[in-house]
């Protein structure tokens, strides 16, 4: 029965993620089905695409750190995705962002983000060895740091070149951006290749980092192709829809919890399902049922900042 | 004594140049000589003034805030925006302008007040629950507890459409201060006296509440004052300017590097510490971008959230 459950709970959550898109694509559906279908089903790409990539960055960040709290986001991953973004528009001007293509813009950003949060990364966790919790804060203040300094740079910009860069600063779910959908799919594909071929030192590196060198792992390299696929996943998600906190957590911690176990071959799954349950599933609920339509990012806030609270004072109450 | 004179002479001298430094034309010269055209005074005494008034204002109170409540919670780390109270005060700002749109400013701000302090309470009742009292986790807690209140107040403002007016609040700003806009501000001075009266109990709370109740005061009071003068201040500089963040944290951290932790000291130069650290940034703000401003909380969120790194990360063996 114990060894049943994690394929058992997987294929409740296929199905679960199956129906809420479903509902996604028919639901109060009126006119030409052929228009409907290829507007929504961009609009479904693009959320699938955002659960994906923050479900995997968020566990295999866990895994590398070797605990269930810090989640790149917490860390200020996205919010230096920004800074980066802004200080392009910034020193090269608007005009660039306009004349070079979205793409390739895309793809620098997305490099220089490898390499930036590759040393940021590096120098806050393969050096000495810090305290959990000053590291999650000291990730909490970076991101106030890299907004406060986007924010300044999109204050000194002209108002027009303010109004492109805008939209990249608040998460909304209900409209990702469309040119980017494209390439985010083959970054995504790529990305999961790699991941893949390096599945099966998930389990050891989650023992932590003695254990992982005892076992014959090849620990830095490791890690630091780990982080690039992380800094990679997060750049096509805050691409997509923005900025968000909690999400991952949310996902990576209920995944975790109706697993029962921590193997990344069911983990993962379930993580990925989890995410595009509570985005397409909660999308459809909020838009169809509700009449709400942006504020899925809030809602998700909210619950994930009671879980990493619970999730806090539980791992200090043992 | 004679460094505290020459601190009070820096922040005379910046409160100068922040009222001299603008897009209409003011002269110092022409002020001075009593040859300022009237239209010259009448934007001295209607917008200048004013603004350089609320920056001492709330530089000082706010600083103060945040002393008063580092003692209180016993944490280095905390000041009403790592606690929640900024957050809270939002909220109750926002409950009470849906409800009764009609009522006067003091009374919106009372229940701000009061909503600070119950968001304060909760905070502290939480931290209750946490065993092991680790430095960095009564921040960390915090922040969430913020961040958590700070969604249901976006929540409730994104349904009744008062987005833009919740980000012109949560967005430290002086450039809307005028005669008659920021009197409020005030009250936060009379916290302050009410701190520096009160100093000496709180060096004794915050050496914990036995230490405390053997020397015979009544801990339970003490910690009801000092949340009742972080809530207020919390409140008042909310109402009139919108939140800044880490001024409260940074300032008392800072001069408790140089001259340590009896408050009696320490006040004074806290006091002076926050009103220079507003004016400079207030500066800055206006200057970067001249004759466009850029908000203080914007200048503060990058200068604060530096310094604060800096504070984490200087000694590892301290902060673990």
């Amino acid at each position: 029965m114990r060894s049943s459950r994690p394929a058992v709970v997987l294929i409740g959550l296929a199905l679960l993620a199956l129906v809420s898109v479903v509902l996604f694509m028919t639901l109060g559906a009126k006119g030409n089905w052929g228009f409907v279908l290829g507007f929504r089903g961009k609009k479904l790409l693009g959320l699938v695409l955002v659960a994906y990539a923050v479900a995997v960055s968020t566990l295999l960040f866990q895994t590398v750190t070797n605990n269930r709290i810090l989640t790149p986001s917490i860390m200020g991953f996205d919010a230096l995705y920004v800074l980066i973004k802004t200080s392009v528009v910034f020193f090269l001007g608007v005009g660039a962002l306009v004349a070079i293509d979205s793409q390739i813009q895309f793809l620098v950003e997305v490099l220089v983000m490898v390499a930036f949060s590759g040393l940021l990364f590096r120098w806050l966790f393969l050096g000495e060895e810090r305290s959990l919790h000053l590291l999650v804060l000291v990730g909490i203040i970076f991101g106030v740091l890299f907004r406060s300094l986007s924010q300044l740079m999109q204050r000194m910009l002209d108002p027009g070149a303010f109004n492109v860069l805008q939209d990249t600063m608040f998460a909304s779910f209900a409209t990702t951006d469309p040119t980017l959908l494209g390439i985010s799919c083959v970054i995504v594909v790529a990305v999961s290749v790699v991941g893949l071929r390096l599945m099966h030192t998930y389990d050891v590196l989650s023992l932590g980092r003695a254990q992982a060198i005892n076992l014959g792992v090849d620990y830095k390299r490791t890690v630091v192709i780990i982080l690039s696929l992380v800094a990679i996943l997060v750049s096509v998600s805050t691409a997509l829809v923005g900025p968000v906190t909690f999400f991952g957590l949310l996902v990576a911690t209920l995944a975790h919890s109706l697993i029962g176990n921590s193997k990344h071959r069911y983990v993962l799954p379930a993580a990925i399902l989890l995410g595009i349950i509570a985005l397409v599933g909660g999308q459809t609920l909020l838009e169809r049922v509700f009449a709400f339509d942006t504020a899925l990012s809030i809602i998700i806030e909210f619950l994930g900042g009671v879980v990493f609270i619970a999730l806090v004072l539980r791992r200090s109450a043992r | 004594m004679r460094a505290l004179i020459l601190a009070l002479i820096a922040v005379l001298a910046l409160a100068t140049i922040s009222v001299f430094v603008g897009v209409s034309d003011v002269s110092p010269l022409a002020v001075l000589t009593g040859t300022a055209d009237s239209r010259a005074m009448e934007v001295l005494m209607i917008s200048r003034v004013p603004r350089t008034l609320a920056l001492i204002l709330a530089g000082a109170s706010m600083a103060i805030a945040g002393l008063v409540m580092q003692m209180v919670v016993r944490n280095r780390f905390v000041e009403p925006s790592t606690t929640g109270t900024s957050e809270s005060a939002a909220l109750g700002f926002l409950v009470v302008t849906l409800l009764v749109p009609g009522w006067p400013l003091m009374a919106k701000m009372g229940v701000s007040a009061l909503f600070a302090l119950g968001g304060t309470a909760l905070f502290l009742r939480v931290l209750r629950a946490v065993p092991l009292r680790d430095v960095l986790l009564v921040p960390l807690v915090g922040i969430m507890l913020g961040g958590i209140i700070g969604a249901l107040t976006a929540f409730i403002a994104y349904r009744a459409n008062l987005m833009a007016s919740l980000l012109a609040w949560n967005m430290g700003d002086f450039s809307g201060v005028i005669r008659g806009r920021y009197e409020l501000l005030w009250l936060g001075l009379v916290c302050g006296v009410l701190a520096y009266i009160a100093a000496d109990r709180f060096t004794v709370a915050g050496m914990g509440k036995d230490f405390t109740t053997n020397l015979g005061l009544n801990h339970n009071h003490v910690m009801v004052l000092g949340l009742i003068i972080v809530s207020v201040v919390s409140a008042v500089v909310l109402v009139s300017v919108g939140s800044i963040p880490f001024l409260g944290l940074i300032v008392p951290n800072l001069v408790s590097l140089v001259i340590g932790d009896n408050m009696r000291r320490t006040v004074p130069w806290v006091a002076l510490g926050g009103a220079l650290m507003v004016l400079i940034c207030d500066i800055a703000g206006r200057l970067i971008r001249f004759p466009y401003e850029i908000p203080i909380a914007v200048v503060m969120g990058v200068v604060g959230s530096a310094l604060f790194l800096y504070l984490l990360l200087r000694t590892p063996r301290h902060a673990t």
